[in-house]
């Protein structure tokens, strides 16, 4: 029992990890609200900044509640599937965006 | 059915060969969500797509700009985002076996994704009656349907707490609800996941 005990406090975190995730999570949110509602700044680097914020948010949520990691067999099995749907995505999203995008272009 | 089996196993011979092949029927369930998630994900990220092509396919009518309220989106964030965090102190009551604890943060849980989706409701309710419902252009057609499809699967996963929440008041926590709580626990923190990415490219982008 005790070993199986062991484990899952190992796969599925703690109360600190989810106060991290947490902590983490509420700053990642309020910088890019902040720097949209508050304005002033330039518009480029305001998306490119806010990308990088919930792309680091959704990896410490991934990491954080949902408990993906490369140490566990479980963690490296669906962690691998989740890095194979994210290059599917790039492609679907990326693709129709970029065609779509010259499509447009090009019909004007 | 498990739950005989499991308590004689561990009367008779704890942790043995059958305690084994449970953890991994467990850990299969795990990585098959895992693939429902991530098919999921594909949905959504066709949504997104769409989204980007016809953003700004407004035909004469309101952008983006004129219609997000960003503070009402960040209740509705936080909201969302409180709701993860409890869910995961249910999921570590649970691995200490405390069905009280894991009852009552789950119904803040509950709570805090019924006000998101009441907030969700109360917002498209808004935009119709404006007469910006999701015919009046391409835009808001995207728009509908990618916030929309995150906020059935809320729903849906308000319907499935609800059921868990009888289910462990009646059956307590056994192999059988164990392995449901944590499906769910990771389509919760799966649907906070892609809320980041709505209220970013959506709402924040939108109201640039």
């Amino acid at each position: 029992m005790s070993h199986s005990h062991d484990h899952d406090s190992h796969s599925h975190g703690s109360t600190k990890s989810y106060i991290i995730g947490l902590i983490l999570s509420i700053l990642l949110t309020i910088v890019p609200f902040g720097m949209v509602m508050k304005g002033g700044f330039d518009e480029t680097f305001v998306v490119i900044a806010i990308a990088i914020l919930a792309v680091c948010q959704v990896l410490i949520q991934l990491i954080l509640f949902m408990h993906l990691n490369l140490k566990t067999q479980e963690g490296r099995d669906s962690g691998s599937f989740v890095f194979f749907t994210a290059v599917i995505l790039v492609l679907v999203i990326g693709g129709t965006l970029w065609i779509m995008y010259h499509l447009n272009l090009n019909l004007m | 059915m498990a739950t005989d089996t499991m308590t004689n196993q561990h009367v008779a011979a704890h942790g043995g060969h059958d305690d084994h092949e449970h953890h991994d029927m467990t850990g299969t369930k795990m990585y098959a969500f895992w693939v429902y998630l991530m098919s999921d994900l594909i949905i959504f990220g066709s949504l997104f797509a769409t989204y980007g092509v016809l953003h700004n396919g407004t035909a004469g009518g309101p952008g983006g700009k004129d219609i997000f309220e960003l503070d009402f989106v960040l209740i509705e964030t936080f909201l969302l985002l409180f709701s993860s965090f409890t869910y995961g102190l249910a999921v570590l009551a649970m691995h200490k076996d405390k069905v009280k604890q894991v009852i009552g943060w789950l119904v803040v849980t509950f709570a805090c994704g019924a006000g998101f989706v009441g907030m969700e409701i109360y917002e498209f309710h808004h935009l119709i009656l404006e007469g910006l419902g999701p015919d009046r252009s391409a835009f808001l057609s995207s728009f509908f349907a990618l916030v929309g499809t995150h906020g059935l699967h809320v729903s849906f996963g308000l319907l499935w707490m609800a059921i868990m929440l009888i289910q462990l008041s009646t059956k307590g926590l056994t192999d059988m609800t164990r392995p449901r709580i944590m499906c769910l626990s990771l389509f919760w923190h799966f649907l906070d996941i892609v809320w980041i990415c709505v209220f970013t490219f959506v709402y924040l982008m939108g109201a640039l």
